[in-house]
């Protein structure tokens, strides 16, 4: 967020050229889905006509299915005809008016994780005024991005202005008839990021969804799209540290990426959603749907997360490793406390020649969290000389939280080379004795310990996010322990 | 004021899961002395050390601590290390993937912090840290290592004086500091030491053998036997102990007043 701070104080100067982009004036849809929604949806966002009939499609194929329920996570089943699928974009004079009416603990949070003093009214939802006029350093920084020829827009804007792209690209990773939750969102999905890098170009900064212009609140069936042609480069970062409600409680999100010939996609994520009450009332349900396709040959996708919020997080970001020589990376850490669960890990599918994959995973446990790591490490027949590294290690802190590893690694090539290791420890009072011993209180020397077990993942994160990714784990393990 | 020892044990009685280990220590340490504890395994040495640290997991069942007069039994750990209270250990322990130089800079600027001084930024910090690892000799590689991971006995131990140099304590209670020693790295733990010996300042070395006596001198020493001190003289019976062992101590103690 820090060069996003930077960027913001640079154009705060510069002059109030555009207004608000006025949304028409909906009212939101009741509760419920039927095709008369899905219909609505489309209308409300002007989209074209192969976009409502892949949104039809996706809903009618979806209606055939029954949720999952094979994770190790508990919840009360959801109610598909209890949520509203389309809402009204909120008024600027709906929020809080200042500060002084933000609950205090959301600002005591904001200050733990240091975030810049205009920043908290942002998040807060504070009406946001001309100086922070997003739309307006939005577009500067879109300026910069079309000189390179490389697009970055709200997807609703992409369906409209780059309907060859979207459908040549949509759907191409993770099809509607992927699962169930996937089919949901391809039929109600609100908004996301799309950005697509031309051949030969290094995006010179990294995408931040902050950035999109226009955001509307959406984050409730979020769906990005990322392509990066021959030898392009692209960084994308998505969340913030800062703690997000919303009075949505289901997220089911899909990004697809694709990378074609020596094209290296890095996506990080760092998701504090809220997650609940310390009795695991409330709280966000975050089940995701994340893949890339490393199309090209020596293509190279990564993805990085940071999971400390959310009642419930249940994602494997995943790589196909199509083309040859081609690597796949997943680092992660996965932090569940007070009732939190997480379910998650990833999939690297090897099916080109020479093809790399990385998993490094690092769950933390605290309070009453129970955290899952599910891998899978697939090596297809045509796979030759594939090569993978697994690593998962859990953390326990207390005695009443829980580590469940559920490794699947099938292997139908016999030249290639799979290696999973698995550590799982406590954090030892010795330890703890000797940090406070030196000075350091308790509090300060299990962020210490937890922030050196998960150095691995954080090496990995652009540096402003890695930063805060500290904080934040700071933050979300204060009482755990003593 | 100035009368007043650095650090006095009343009566300290302590122990664990109702099995009494220190069964009343009466202990007085001046400011500018170094105090030697001996005593044959089983005593309650480590049980002692812990205690004065304020480690968990220990009844106190009577008696008191004064530190610079203040009576630090119901303090946190951390709290008396910022009054100036400093620990070697005997078996320091590992912490994976956190820095030394991380660490070092974390426990200085917390004791600094709490003393009201000003924290050090990391290349003041920097600076300081090299003149002290010169001191004990250590290698420059060292200060990027994971706290104590991979690290011999002896550099453990070297290390444990290391941060003692860098945190300048005002008391300073080293737990066997020498076990594990060879003769040579044993020279360099001591000369650190040494070097750390101020009119200000004090150390408690609790020890099991008289050779680390020879190269940090002690101006008083005490017998430690089944929880109790039972026998307190100069540096010359230390050599006494080395020449007969424990029991005739032992015996005498036993023998009515």
């Amino acid at each position: 967020m820090s060069s996003a701070t930077e960027t913001i104080e640079g154009f705060v100067k510069s002059e109030y050229k555009y207004g608000f982009i006025t949304d028409i004036e909906a009212e939101s849809a009741p509760p419920g889905l039927n095709e008369d929604i899905v219909r609505f949806i489309s209308a409300k966002k002007n989209e074209p006509d192969f976009m409502l009939e892949w949104r039809l499609k996706a809903f009618r194929y979806w209606q055939k299915l029954t949720s999952p329920n094979w994770p190790k996570v508990d919840y009360p089943p959801v109610d598909f005809q209890d949520i509203v699928y389309y809402s009204a974009p909120k008024k600027n004079t709906d929020g809080p008016k200042s500060l002084d009416e933000v609950d205090p603990k959301l600002l005591e949070t904001y200050e733990k994780l240091g975030i810049p003093l205009h920043e908290r009214a942002r998040l807060a939802g504070v009406a946001v005024d001309a100086v922070f006029d997003s739309v307006s350093v939005g577009t500067t920084y879109q300026e910069t991005l079309a000189e390179k020829g490389i697009i970055f827009c709200p997807m609703s804007e992409a369906v409209q202005k780059h309907p060859e792209l979207v459908q040549k690209y949509l759907g191409s990773v993770v099809p509607y008839t992927d699962n169930f939750y996937a089919a949901l969102n391809s039929a109600v999905f609100s908004d996301g990021s799309f950005v697509f890098i031309p051949k030969g170009v290094r995006c010179p900064m990294e995408l931040s969804t902050y950035f999109r212009i226009n955001a509307a609140k959406s984050g409730q069936f979020e769906r990005t799209l990322i392509v990066a042609e021959d030898s392009s480069y692209v960084s994308y970062l998505e969340g913030c540290t800062a703690p997000m409600r919303d009075e949505n409680q289901l997220h089911a999100a899909v990004v697809e990426l694709v990378a074609m010939d020596d094209a290296e996609i890095k996506y990080s994520t760092v998701q504090n959603w809220y997650p609940g009450d310390e009795n695991g009332k409330g709280g966000i349900y975050n089940f995701v749907t994340k893949r890339g396709l490393c199309k090209g040959r020596k293509s190279k996708i990564s993805w990085t997360q940071v999971e400390t919020g959310s009642a419930i997080t249940w994602k494997y970001p995943s790589c196909v490793l199509q083309g040859e020589d081609s690597v796949g990376e997943f680092y992660s850490v996965a932090l569940t406390n007070n009732r939190q669960q997480a379910d998650t890990g990833t999939k690297m599918v090897h099916v080109g020649k020479n093809t790399r994959s990385t998993i490094v995973s690092k769950g933390i446990s605290a309070g009453k969290g129970q955290n899952s790591y599910r891998g899978l490490v697939q090596v297809r027949k045509s796979a030759e000389n594939a090569r993978n590294f697994s690593q998962c290690d859990s953390l326990l802190i207390g005695d009443q939280c829980g580590a469940h590893t559920f490794p699947y690694i099938e292997v139908k090539n016999t030249t290639s080379s799979v290696e999973h290791e698995a550590t799982t420890s406590k954090i030892g009072e010795d330890q703890i004795f000797y940090c406070n011993q030196r000075g350091i209180s308790t509090q300060d020397a299990v962020n210490m310990i937890v922030n050196g077990f998960c150095k691995e993942v954080f090496r990995e994160l652009p540096m402003e996010f890695a930063v805060e990714a500290q904080k934040l784990l700071g933050v979300s393990l204060e009482g755990s322990v003593g | 004021m100035s009368n007043q020892p650095l650090l006095r044990i009343n009566n300290l009685q302590a122990g664990v899961e109702g099995r009494a280990i220190l069964k009343g220590i009466n202990l007085d340490i001046n400011a500018g002395e170094v105090h030697a504890i001996m005593g044959p395994n089983g005593s309650g040495k480590s049980t002692l050390a812990s205690v004065i640290a304020g480690r968990e997991g220990y009844e106190i069942l009577g008696g008191e601590i004064l530190f610079k007069g203040e009576d630090i039994l119901e303090m946190e750990a951390d709290e008396r290390a910022h009054l100036g209270l400093f620990l070697a250990f005997q078996y320091p322990v590992e912490i994976p993937g956190v820095n030394t130089t991380y660490f070092l800079k974390a426990a200085i600027n917390e004791t600094r912090k709490a003393r009201g001084e000003k924290e050090l930024d990391a290349v003041e910090f920097l600076k300081f840290i090299k003149t002290k690892a010169k001191l004990l000799d250590l290698p420059e590689d060292f200060l990027k290592r994971s706290l104590n991971v991979g690290f011999s006995g002896g550099e453990k131990k070297r290390n444990e004086i290391f941060q003692m140099a860098a945190l300048e304590p005002i008391m300073a209670v080293l737990d066997e500091t020498d076990s594990g020693l060879d003769i040579d790295a044993l020279k360099v733990v001591a000369n650190g030491v040494n070097q750390l010996r101020s009119p200000e300042t004090s150390q408690l070395v609790i020890t099991h053998y008289q050779r680390l006596l020879d190269y940090i001198v002690p101006d008083v020493v005490h017998v430690l036997h089944d929880g109790r001190i039972i026998k307190t003289g100069p540096k010359e019976l230390a050599l006494e102990l080395e020449d007969k062992g424990y029991d005739w101590v032992i015996q005498e103690a036993a023998q009515p007043a």
